[in-house]
């Protein structure tokens, strides 16, 4: 069981890759889909390995990302 | 917008919601910023500061000048004031003095607060005024299409030095330094978490603070010189980056591919311009100076 | 509502025209000055900082005028009221954001004791050369006000009145001094604060989520916030909706610039400020304004004394400009005699009113000094004539 989530807002994403690159678990990837511009959105590949750490959330500049830790 | 999600090996809660949602005007997105523009992700650890600080977010000002980040004061969903071009430092020391409860933070661009503001951000520094300053440095000016900015290091190309800057640019922190600034702390869009502490420091430091952010601009820096998108410059800032706090500032002078020094540099006590005029007038006037009533309700 | 007393130095005075319109400021209820020093207005913001520590305000010199011009508007969404003060090339400078203060609709004030110019030109000599940098010196369309006074009272009187007007249309009024005004010293009456009436800023009664920033009144006026107060309100100089967001298209455009202009249409007649005298039989008029119009009272008590029936007609409120009663003028009368202190400006302004149903003479002066009366006089002969 996961400690924590993401949740990706795919239409917001363009695509920069910051958050599969800094993943600290390595729960992303960037998915070979295209949202409506054109951008590939980043998919969860790993996601028993999320941790909730929200660095994703952070480093995510159009703001289409944010991890956190399920309430226990 | 909507709310698509690709499919997950797991559930989401049903409340669970996006941190920086309640300081953004969400109605306003999707924002301006280019893909893999570092603004955002400046913004983000601007809210978690926020957030983290405990403040009252009535009371807190956001003051931008014009340029890509002259934008992040209409994405705030605070009091915020888009101003003209290199003037929000005097429109934020004006803010402030009229209504000095106000947390009055100025996020502008490296060329709005040191080529056409540098005037205001040298003598708002020397004042001490109680403003806390975060410049996004993406070395060029934007939004404009690339052009030189005081902070282009040498050999860069840039729309308007074709065949590259030789222009000695200024290093940001040793000049908000010497001009007087109570705080200076420098870092990338790569040291997320330092960032938001460093930001969060500042919202309970009193006096002149000033926050340089380097961060990607792949669409009009970086492009003309070949270094890559936004993600290769976070991975540049990830090799080169060495953190040394308290290094003298003159020494953190930056160059196109060379170390950058981050950390915070300056954190010393100065009295603040309101202290200092209080004082004066104290010494001065006795029982006969009356403490500014700025803001009226007339 | 009535002036703070704080602020009212009530008694008889002997001012020049900076110093009475520095105590019209503080009478006026503004608390927060920004200034740069310029010959000949710096002495409208020295009094200024000798007097508010008293007063309970804060003056600031800043590092130029266009941080003088900006930090007075960051003060009003601030909460105050606050002005700036300066001349010839310190105009200049501020004109940027004397198009800031229209485009955000910040009330507040500028006062512009004119010299002689262009560039450096006449630090210390007066002209009235600013006039249409008043009204057009920023780029793209908008409106503003801009007051004469022509003795050291009114600079007082008026410079209350200008805060008065800035805060009711919530747009930037001009205070057009001249350097023979502003240095000018005579009597000032300054009443007790209760017989002053000062109008309030308009805050709004609805609540935040009721709320937007750029929404029009009846009277196409906004009402308006200050920061700290939790409405979370943006304001931008560029082109924005009612919310105060950005709006980049024709419509909105279209909806905003218009009604920058049209708020001050009540101002342009009915209720522009004029002082007139022998309009009743004239077939001259002379309009004038500020120091001029002391020196044409002079050429029409000669022109009167040799039988010319001269009338006269004093530009208070130069802009909006008092349209439709130079046109009413202009289908009865001979001619209009237009003096001013540069080489013609208020007097293409009479020329479009008038259109061609009198004749319009100007009588110019490059500046450095006033015109001699007899300059004045001989135009209102010949135009009789």
């Amino acid at each position: 069981m996961a400690k924590g989530f993401v949740a990706i807002t795919v239409e917001r994403c363009k695509g920069c890759g910051f958050c599969v690159e800094f993943c600290p678990t390595h729960v992303l990837a960037l998915s070979s889909a295209f949202n409506s511009k054109g951008y590939h959105a980043p998919h969860v590949v790993a996601g028993e390995k999320c941790s909730g750490c929200d660095l994703c959330g952070m480093y995510c500049p159009d703001f289409a990302i944010f991890g956190a830790r399920y309430a226990r | 917008m909507n709310q698509v999600t690709l499919e997950i090996p797991y559930e989401i809660p049903v409340d669970a919601h996006n941190p920086v949602e309640p300081f953004l005007r969400m109605d306003r997105m999707p924002h301006i910023w280019c893909p893999g523009c570092g603004i955002g992700t400046t913004v983000n650890c601007f809210t978690r500061a926020l957030l983290d600080s405990k403040a009252n977010l009535d009371k807190v000002a956001v003051v931008s000048g014009i340029g890509c980040t002259g934008r992040v004061a209409g994405y705030a969903n605070l009091d915020s004031f888009h101003t003209t071009h290199g003037r929000a430092l005097p429109f934020a020391t004006g803010l402030k003095l009229a209504n000095p409860e106000l947390q009055v933070v100025v996020y502008s661009g490296d060329g709005d607060l040191f080529a056409i503001g540098g005037n205001h951000f040298i003598h708002a520094a020397r004042r001490n005024m109680d403003l806390k300053v975060i410049c996004v440095n993406n070395l060029t000016y934007a939004m404009t299409g690339g052009q030189t900015a005081p902070t282009t290091p040498d050999h860069v190309i840039s729309a308007t030095s074709p065949y590259g800057v030789f222009e000695p640019s200024f290093n940001l922190v040793a000049l908000a330094e010497a001009a007087g600034a109570s705080y200076v702390a420098r870092w990338t869009t790569y040291h997320v978490k330092q960032l938001s502490r460093s930001m969060e420091e500042v919202l309970s430091k009193k006096g002149f603070c000033f926050i340089e952010v380097l961060s990607p601009c792949p669409t009009l820096y970086q492009r003309r010189n070949k270094m890559g998108d936004g993600l290769d410059a976070m991975k540049f800032y990830k090799q080169v980056s060495k953190i040394r706090h308290g290094a003298p500032t003159s020494e953190c002078a930056l160059t196109k591919s060379g170390e950058i020094v981050v950390g915070k540099f300056v954190d010393r006590d100065r009295p603040d311009y309101l202290e200092l005029l209080r004082g004066q007038m104290t010494e001065s006037l006795g029982d006969r100076y009356a403490e500014p009533e700025v803001s009226c309700s007339c | 509502m009535h002036a703070d007393p704080k602020g009212v130095l009530t008694g008889v005075h002997f001012l020049d025209g900076d110093h009475a319109c520095c105590e019209g400021t503080l009478a006026a209820g503004a608390r927060f000055s920004a200034g740069y020093p310029i010959t000949p207005s710096t002495e409208v913001v020295e009094r200024f900082a000798w007097r508010i520590p008293t007063v309970g305000g804060i003056f600031i010199q800043m590092e130029d005028e266009l941080a003088a011009s900006i930090a007075i508007q960051g003060a009003v969404w601030g909460g105050a009221k606050a002005f700036t003060v300066t001349s010839g090339p310190g105009f200049s400078l501020m004109m940027e954001h004397i198009g800031y203060a229209a485009m955000t609709e910040t009330p507040c004030v500028f006062v512009n004791v004119q010299r002689g110019g262009p560039s450096t030109g006449l630090p210390t000599l007066p002209a009235q050369a600013d006039m249409m940098q008043a009204r057009w010196g920023s780029h793209g369309d908008y409106a503003i006000i801009a007051l004469c006074p022509n003795s050291p009272q009114e600079c007082f009187d008026l410079t209350i009145q200008g805060f008065n007007l800035s805060e009711e249309f919530r747009v930037p009024v001009m205070m057009m001094l001249d350097e023979c005004v502003g240095h000018m010293t005579e009597k000032v009456v300054i009443p007790e604060a209760d017989q002053i009436e000062v109008t309030p800023r308009r805050y709004t009664k609805l609540p935040p989520e009721e709320f937007h920033l750029f929404e029009p009144r009846e009277d196409l006026v906004p009402d308006m916030v200050k920061a700290g107060d939790g409405y979370r309100f943006h304001v931008t100089g560029l082109t924005h909706d009612e919310r105060g967001y950005p709006s980049m298209n024709v419509e909105t455009q279209d909806v905003q610039v218009r009604r920058l202009q049209d708020k001050l249409k009540p101002l342009a007649n009915g209720r522009a400020l004029c002082e007139t005298e022998n309009l009743d039989d004239a077939e001259v008029v002379v309009v004038s304004y500020g120091i001029t119009s002391r020196v044409a009272q002079r050429a029409i008590q000669l022109a009167r004394a040799q039988g010319i029936r001269a009338g006269k007609f004093r530009l208070i409120s130069a802009w909006p400009f008092p349209e439709q009663r130079i046109s009413d003028l202009a289908g009865r009368v001979k001619a209009f005699v237009v003096p001013e202190i540069n080489l013609g400006q208020m007097v293409h302004e009479v020329a479009r009113a008038a259109a061609g149903r009198a004749a319009v003479i100007p009588v110019s002066h490059a500046g450095g000094s006033v015109h001699n009366p007899d300059a004045i006089l001989k135009a209102i002969v010949e135009a009789a004539r």
